[in-house]
C-alpha cells in the first residue's frame, strides 16, 4: 500500500487497515519461615471471618493491584464466585481451597502438563529469545546456558543483540562465568549474520544447546520487528524445526503494555513460551494471566534474581499464592 | 504512541456526557465508571484511581453543577482540570548547581534506562547548555555496564571515569567528582546500578553516595510501561532518597502511561524529562499541561510546531507554504519534503501531535515503512526534470517509462500520481486557511467543546509566549 493511500485511510477511517525455590521467592516480604502452603493459606483466609462481597471486592483489588488487569480481575472474581456457591462452599478452608484450586484451573486450562522447554532430543536445540528493552533477556540466557551446562550439555551463545551499548561485551561475561562459548559479530553488524554463524559454529562443535539473544525492541517498531523475523528465518532455513524455543521475556513490572507485547512477538515470531523476570521485586506480573488466558502463551519460567542461579520453574500453584499474599498484608 | 490508548478511552467516556443537556447524579456516576476504567486500563496505580475518581465525582455532584445551564462542559472542564493538576501543572527544569559541577545522581530499578539516560542527558546539556561534562561509571554489579558507559562515552565524545568494578561505589562517585574538579568539567553524571527498593543493602548504598557528593539532583528513571507497582516504587524511592526529579523512559512505544500519573501523585515530585528512545538524541523535556491536553485528545499542536521550526529548514518552509498556495508544488518539492519528514523521525508520531489525529481510526496501523518511502522517490527519480516541474504532462507513455525505469509497476505509479495530485489539492487549502475539509479528514477532527477549550488555551499560551519573545528581543 502506498505512503498516501496509508495517511489517507488513516486519515479518513474509511477502510480499516488489516494489521495484522520455587516457594519462598515468590513472596518476599512474608515472613521467611518455612511453613506448609497450607498453613499460609489458612493465616491468608483467616482475616476474613465471612466470605461476602468484601471479600471479593477486596480479591478483585489484589488481582488489579497485581496488573492482571481489569477485565480480566473481573471475570476471574465471577468465576469465583460461582465457584464458591457451586461447590457449596462454607467454611473458610473449604472456600480457600475452591479459589486456589480454580484459580490454577482457570491458568492451567484442560492442560495439566507441566509446561517445559522444548529440548531436541536428536540434536542442536536453538532457543531464540525476544522482547522489549532492558527486561532480562541477557540476563535470563546466562541463567539458562548455566543450568544446561551443569547438565553436562554444550551451550553456544549467539550475540544477536549488535545495537546497544555494551550488550556483546555483557554476553561474552556471562559466556564466561558459566563456560559457554560466545559467538559475536561487530558492533553495529547484521545480527542476522551473526545468528547465522553461530548456528554454523554450533552444528560444527556439536553443540547441544544454541541461544540465541536479541537486541531488545518496541513492539511497536515495524523495522525492528522486520529485523527479528528475518533473524528467526535463518533458524528456520539452517535447522530442521529450529527454533525449538522462542521465549519472550517479560518484566513482572510491566503493565497492561505486556499484552501488547505478546501479541506482537507472537504474531512475529510465533512465541511458545514467556519467562517472567523480577519477580523477587514487589510487581506480581498478573498480566500473565490474561495472556495466558487470551493468546494461549504458558509462562515456562521466573526469574527471581540476578544471579546465576535465579531462575526457576514456573509453578502456577505457587504463583497464585504469591499474588494473594497481597490479602494478608494489607489487613495487616 | 504512548498514551494513546489512554486518550481515547477518556474522550470516549467524555463524548457521551457531552451530548447530554441535563445531567443527573447517575449520569456522572456513568461516566466515572468509564473514566476509572479507562484509568485502570493505562495503568494508573488504582488507589490514586480511587482518590480521582472521588474528587471529580465530588466537585461535579455539587449543585452549582448539576443545575447550571451547561452541566455536561462543566464537568468536562472539571476532569480536565483534575487530569491536569495530577499531571503537575509547570513544566520544570533541570536545577544547576550555584558552584560547578553540578552532580546528578541516576537511580531505579534494573532495565529502567539509567544508563542510556545518562548518555542522552550529557549529550543534551553539552549541545543545549554548553556544558563541560563527565560520566561516573559506579555500577559495580551489572556485567559489563562499565563497557557501556564507555562505549556511550565515546560515541559522544565524554569523559567517563571508572575504577574497575572493585571498589565501593561511593568511593567511586567522590573520586570521580574530585577528578572532574581537577579538569575544570562542570557537569558529572554519576550511573549507579539498578536495584530494588526494598533491597537494603543497596538502597543504604545510594543514600551512602547521596551523603558523600551531595547531588544538585537525583534523577529516579521509571520505565514508562510500568503497572500498578510504579506508586509504590516512586514512593519508596522518594522517602529514601528525597528524590529531585523523574524520568520517564520508553515513550516510544504503544503504552498508556498511567505510571507518569501514579508516580507524580505519589511523590508530588516533577517529570522534567522523557525518553522516546534507544538513540541519545532521544530525549526530550516534559511539559505536564500539554501532556494532558494530549491524552485529553487536544493534540500537542506546540510540541509539533517546536519540533518543525527546529526541523524545517526555515526558508525552505517559506517556500513551499507559497508553493502550496499557489499551487505550483511538484515532484522536486515532494522529494525535498519527504526527505525533512524523514529527518523529522517517525511520521506516525508528528501526526498524531495534530489535534483530533490521535484518534484517528487505522492511525494505529499507519507504519510507515522507510522502503515505502524509498520506492516513491524511485518513481519520482525516475521522471524527467520536465516532469518533475509539470506533473500534469505525465501522459501514460511516459508513466510506462517511469515504470520500467524505477522498476515499480505501472499500478503503483499511477496509484502515486493520482495521489499527488489529491494531497496537493487537499494541502493547498489547508495552506489557504480552509479547514472545512479538515473535519472529514480528521476522522471525528478536533473533538467538540472540550477539544476547542484545550485549543483556545493553547493559542493563549502561544500568545503569551510569543510576546515573551518580543520582549526578550528588546
Ligand atoms: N531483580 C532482578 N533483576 C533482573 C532479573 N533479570 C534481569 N535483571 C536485571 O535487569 C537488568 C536488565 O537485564 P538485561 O539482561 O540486560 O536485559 P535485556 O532484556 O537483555 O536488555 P536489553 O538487551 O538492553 O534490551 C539488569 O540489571 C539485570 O541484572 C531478575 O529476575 N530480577
Ligand atoms: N525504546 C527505548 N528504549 C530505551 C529508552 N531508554 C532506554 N532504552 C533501552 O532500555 C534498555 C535498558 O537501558 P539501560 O540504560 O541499560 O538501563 P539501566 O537502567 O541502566 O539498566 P541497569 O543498569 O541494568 O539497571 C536498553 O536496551 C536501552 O537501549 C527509550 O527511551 N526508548
Ligand atoms: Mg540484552
Ligand atoms: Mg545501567
Amino acid at each position: 500500500m502506498g505512503f498516501f493511500d496509508k495517511i489517507k485511510r488513516a486519515f479518513t477511517g474509511e477502510e480499516k487497515i488489516e494489521t495484522t525455590e520455587v516457594t519462598e521467592k515468590y513472596e518476599k516480604g512474608l515472613e521467611k519461615t518455612r511453613k506448609s502452603f497450607s498453613d499460609r493459606m489458612n493465616e491468608l483466609f483467616a482475616n476474613f471471618r465471612t466470605v461476602d462481597e468484601d471479600f471479593f471486592e477486596e480479591l478483585e483489588e489484589i488481582l488489579i493491584g497485581a496488573d492482571v488487569g481489569y477485565e480480566a480481575s473481573m471475570e476471574i472474581s465471577d468465576a469465583l464466585r460461582q465457584e464458591v456457591k457451586l461447590k457449596n462452599a462454607k467454611s473458610q478452608g473449604e472456600v480457600q481451597q475452591v479459589i486456589i484450586e480454580k484459580m490454577v484451573e482457570i491458568y492451567e486450562k484442560d492442560n495439566t502438563e507441566k509446561p517445559e522447554i522444548n529440548i531436541n532430543k536428536e540434536g542442536l536445540t536453538v532457543i531464540l529469545v525476544v522482547g522489549v528493552n532492558g527486561v532480562g533477556k541477557t540476563t535470563t540466557i546466562g541463567k539458562m546456558a548455566k543450568r544446561y551446562q551443569t547438565e553436562g550439555k554444550t551451550v553456544v551463545l549467539a550475540a544477536g543483540d549488535t545495537f546497544r551499548a555494551g550488550a556483546i561485551e555483557q554476553l561474552i561475561v556471562w559466556g564466561e562465568r558459566v563456560g559457554a562459548q560466545v559467538v559475536t559479530g561487530k558492533a553495529g553488524s547484521d545480527p542476522a549474520a551473526v545468528v547465522f554463524d553461530a548456528v554454523r559454529q554450533a552444528k560444527k562443535q556439536q553443540a547441544d544447546v544454541l541461544i540465541v539473544d536479541t537486541a531488545g525492541r518496541l513492539q511497536n517498531k515495524v523495522n525492528l520487528m522486520n529485523e527479528l523475523e528475518k533473524m528467526k528465518r535463518v533458524i528456520e532455513k539452517e535447522i530442521v524445526d529450529g527454533p525449538h524455543e522462542v521465549l519472550l521475556v517479560l518484566d513482572a513490572t510491566t503493565g497492561q503494555n505486556a499484552m501488547v507485547q505478546a501479541k506482537q512477538f507472537k504474531q512475529t515470531t510465533n512465541v511458545t513460551g514467556i519467562v517472567l523476570t523480577k519477580l523477587d521485586g514487589t510487581a506480581k506480573g498478573g498480566i500473565v494471566l490474561a495472556i495466558r488466558k487470551e493468546l494461549d502463551i504458558p509462562v515456562k519460567l521466573v526469574g527471581l534474581g540476578e544471579a546465576v542461579d535465579d531462575l526457576q520453574e514456573f509453578d502456577p500453584g505457587e504463583y497464585i499464592y504469591g499474588l494473594f499474599s497481597g490479602l494478608i498484608k494489607d489487613s495487616m | 504512541m504512548a498514551f494513546e490508548g489512554l486518550s481515547e478511552r477518556l474522550q470516549n467516556a467524555m463524548a457521551k456526557m457531552r451530548r447530554k443537556g441535563k445531567v443527573s447524579e447517575a449520569d456522572v456516576k456513568e461516566m466515572m465508571r468509564e473514566v476509572r476504567l479507562a484509568l485502570l486500563e493505562a495503568d494508573v496505580n488504582f488507589k490514586v484511581v480511587k482518590d480521582f475518581v472521588r474528587v471529580v465525582s465530588e466537585r461535579a455532584i455539587g449543585s452549582e453543577v448539576l443545575e447550571s445551564l451547561s452541566p455536561s462542559q462543566q464537568i468536562l472542564k472539571i476532569v480536565s482540570e483534575e487530569l491536569t493538576n495530577l499531571m503537575g501543572g509547570e513544566q520544570s527544569t533541570i536545577q544547576m548547581a550555584a558552584k560547578a559541577p553540578t552532580v546528578v545522581m541516576m537511580v531505579g530499578l534494573q532495565g529502567a534506562g539509567k544508563t542510556t539516560t545518562a548518555g542522552k542527558l550529557v549529550n543534551h546539556l553539552k549541545k543545549t547548555q554548553n556544558k563541560r561534562p563527565m560520566m561516573i561509571a559506579a555500577d559495580i554489579y551489572r556485567p559489563a555496564a562499565i563497557q557501556q558507559l564507555e562505549t556511550l562515552g565515546e560515541q559522544l565524545d565524554i569523559p567517563v571515569f571508572s575504577m574497575g568494578d572493585q571498589v565501593s561505589p561511593v568511593e567511586i562517585a567522590k573520586q570521580g567528582i574530585q577528578k572532574a574538579k581537577e579538569d575544570h568539567l562542570d557537569f558529572v553524571i554519576i550511573d549507579t546500578a539498578g536495584r530494588l527498593q526494598i533491597d537494603e543493602t543497596l538502597m543504604t548504598e545510594l543514600t551512602d553516595i547521596k551523603a558523600a557528593v551531595n547531588p544538585t539532583e537525583i534523577f529516579l528513571v521509571v520505565d514508562a510501561m510500568t503497572g500498578q507497582e510504579a506508586a509504590n516504587v516512586a514512593a519508596s524511592f522518594n522517602e529514601q532518597l528525597d528524590i529531585t526529579g523523574v524520568i520517564l523512559t520508553k515513550l516510544d512505544g504503544d503504552t498508556r502511561g498511567g505510571a507518569a500519573l501514579s508516580i507524580r501523585s505519589v511523590t508530588g515530585k516533577p517529570i522534567k524529562f522523557v525518553g522516546q528512545g534507544e538513540k541519545l538524541d532521544a530525549l526530550e523535556p516534559f511539559y505536564p499541561d500539554r501532556m494532558a491536553n494530549r491524552i485529553l485528545g487536544m493534540g500537542d499542536m506546540l510540541t509539533l510546531i517546536e519540533k518543525a521550526q527546529q526541523d524545517f529548514d526555515e526558508k525552505k518552509n517559506e517556500e513551499m507554504t507559497k508553493k502550496l498556495k499557489d499551487n505550483s508544488f511538484d515532484f522536486n518539492d515532494f522529494i525535498d519534503q519527504m526527505d525533512q519528514v524523514s529527518n523529522m523521525g517517525p511520521l506516525e508520531d508528528i501526526l498524531k501531535m495534530i489535534p483530533g489525529m490521535s484518534n484517528a481510526p487505522g492511525l494505529e496501523n499507519l507504519q510507515i515503512d522507510p522502503k515505502d518511502m524509498a520506492r516513491m522517490k524511485a518513481i519520482v527519480l525516475s521522471m524527467t526534470p520536465k516532469e518533475r516541474k509539470n506533473p500534469d504532462i505525465l501522459s501514460q507513455s511516459r508513466r510506462r517509462r517511469i515504470a520500467r525505469g524505477s522498476a515499480r509497476p505501472i499500478a503503483e505509479v499511477n496509484r502515486m500520481i493520482k495521489q499527488f495530485n489529491e494531497s496537493k489539492k487537499m494541502m493547498s487549502k489547508m495552506t489557504k486557511g480552509n479547514f472545512d475539509g479538515m473535519d472529514g479528514m480528521f476522522g471525528q477532527g478536533v473533538k467538540g467543546k472540550i477539544g476547542k477549550m484545550a485549543m483556545n488555551s493553547m493559542v493563549r499560551k502561544n500568545k503569551k509566549k510569543v510576546k515573551k519573545k518580543n520582549k526578550n528581543k528588546r
